[in-house]
């Protein structure tokens, strides 16, 4: 039986952000799982899920999300968190008939919240995310680039306390990639926001996660480490100190790929 | 528009190759000319009857709106009911495939016999034959929605209802303007044969052309409902170019 429940024996400060405890997912017609794991989330942590592709990585984050039931084990969400998860697809999704501004608004239009007052925010936040000049643009006069901040302007709007962010740069180039990695970073340094962030990158893994789980092509947790940096900035993947981070999850990596 | 203008220019040259044959035909004695008369002939048929011409023309022109205004409420409405009530879809959509079966001429005499002869028939007879298109795309634009969007609409939970304004009928709009395209020459030979047994428009003037053996009328009449619904699609085609360029309704960006 799965179990998902809200907590409220314990106080918010001590209690986990998210826990798995066996948490498993099997689908239909499959013989084999294609996720079990247990993994516990403290407040405040930023986490980097990487693995082979096929992994489950995927996944994991719909289930966090709720997209997906578990078939079994248990899944808590601390309570101050449960419904305050905003989700990012691995491509921007937008809806090519809305503007910018009509795109952010739509899931407080969906959620039917107070859509009336909200003109000021989503400017506001769409030009903290340099989209001042693209309010009124349709996706398709937008770049990627533009399109996936876009996206996180969509995520962020109903002020959430933790992304759950699927690959969201991956379709992206490298400068763009750099320049949302930390504009991610400052909205964690701004907002408070944690997130969980699935790449198969291992050096944007490395970048962007206080820890790294590494997957296996099992759905279970390989190695978990813990990434501790005292700033974070582009610079940072030059040094000896992230390259042996990087080095350490390539060879694991690697022989993952070889057994499979 | 030079580029236009060359890329039609071989139908321009076959047009005037096929009128200047059919012209000195019809001067020589080759065609008799009460079977088929000189486009110069019918050119001044329609110079001299313009006024009839174009008051059958506008006659018939309304009737289609008519018909065509009625099938694009009742057919979207129609399609967006059997869209979010299945159980009235299954038990009634079977029978409106009657509107897209039934021949227009079998049905036009009982329709005279219910709505008299005069306009209301012929409105009813456009409506009739161009109610099926629109309900059919408007009903298969609803049902085709983006699976990805679908997805993301749905992680805020929303009612029914919002999501067939907010997703489902913004993504149907390039379907439903092309059931109206379709729907619109439909129309057009709906009302012309409606007004064949009803009387008024074009229909009636090319009916009584022909009872006078006006052969060069029925080709004015002829050529009138063409450029009629030629007109009418050329329109159709605009006001979409036009919604679609002001609102990109795609199904992906």
């Amino acid at each position: 039986m799965s179990e998902v429940v809200a907590r409220t024996d314990r106080t918010a400060s001590d209690v986990a952000s998210i826990e798995a405890n066996e948490l498993t997912k099997r689908f239909p017609n499959r013989t084999e799982d294609t996720l079990r794991l247990s993994f516990s989330i403290p407040p405040r942590q930023c986490v980097s899920l990487l693995g082979p592709s096929g992994c489950g990585k995927t996944t994991l984050l719909r289930v966090l999300m709720g997209i997906e039931a578990p078939t079994a084990g248990s899944l808590t969400v601390a309570p101050g968190l449960a419904g305050h998860l905003s989700y990012v697809f691995q491509e921007p999704r937008l809806v090519p008939w809305r503007t910018s501004r009509e795109n952010v608004r739509l899931p407080l239009e969906l959620a039917s919240r107070d859509v009336g007052n909200s003109h000021d925010a989503i400017g506001r936040l769409l030009d903290s995310l340099g989209l001042a000049e693209r309010v009124d643009h349709f996706p398709r006069e937008l770049s990627g680039g533009m399109q996936m901040r876009v996206a996180l302007a969509r995520a962020l709007i109903t002020q959430p306390k933790m992304l759950l962010l699927d690959e969201p740069f991956a379709a992206l180039d490298e400068r763009t990639r750099f320049r949302l990695q930390d504009l991610l970073l400052d909205l964690r340094e701004r907002l408070g926001l944690q997130y969980v962030f699935v790449t198969h990158s291992i050096s944007e893994a490395v970048y962007l996660g206080d820890r790294v789980l590494l997957m296996n092509r099992a759905g279970q947790i390989d190695t978990d480490r813990p990434i501790v940096f005292a700033r974070r900035d582009q610079s940072l993947k030059l040094g000896a100190e992230f390259n042996a981070h990087v080095r350490a999850f390539a060879e694991r990596f690697a022989t993952l790929e070889r057994d499979a | 528009m030079i580029d236009a203008i060359r890329r039609n220019l071989p139908a321009w040259v076959f047009l005037a190759i096929l009128l200047v044959a059919w012209q000195l035909a019809v001067g020589a004695g080759w065609i008799a000319s009460y079977l088929l008369p000189a486009p110069s002939d019918i050119y001044a048929t329609t110079v001299e009857l313009w006024p009839e011409l174009w008051a059958a023309t506008l006659q018939t022109f309304g009737s289609i709106v008519w018909g065509l205004t009625a099938s694009f409420a009742i057919g979207v409405s129609l399609a967006i009911g059997f869209f979010s009530v299945p159980i009235l879809r299954r038990a009634v959509l079977p029978f409106c495939v009657f509107f897209q079966t039934v021949p227009i001429v079998a049905i036009a005499p009982l329709l005279v016999i219910w709505f008299g002869f005069g306009d209301t028939t012929v409105r009813a007879s456009a409506f009739i034959v161009s109610l099926f298109p629109i309900l059919a795309n408007t009903l298969t634009g609803l049902e085709e929605t983006d699976p990805l969007l679908r997805e993301l609409f749905g992680l805020y939970k929303p009612s029914k209802w919002k999501m067939i304004r907010s997703l489902q009928i913004p993504s149907a709009i390039p379907y439903i303007l092309t059931g109206l395209r379709i729907s619109v020459g439909l129309a057009t030979i709906g009302a012309i044969v409606g007004e064949f047994i009803a009387g008024g428009g074009l229909g009636s003037l090319i009916d009584s052309a022909r009872t006078q053996q006006r052969v060069d009328l029925v080709f004015a009449g002829v050529l009138a409902s063409s450029v009629l619904a030629l007109a009418l699609v050329l329109t159709i085609d605009l006001i979409s170019g036009l919604l679609l360029r002001r609102r990109p309704y795609t199904r992906s960006a």
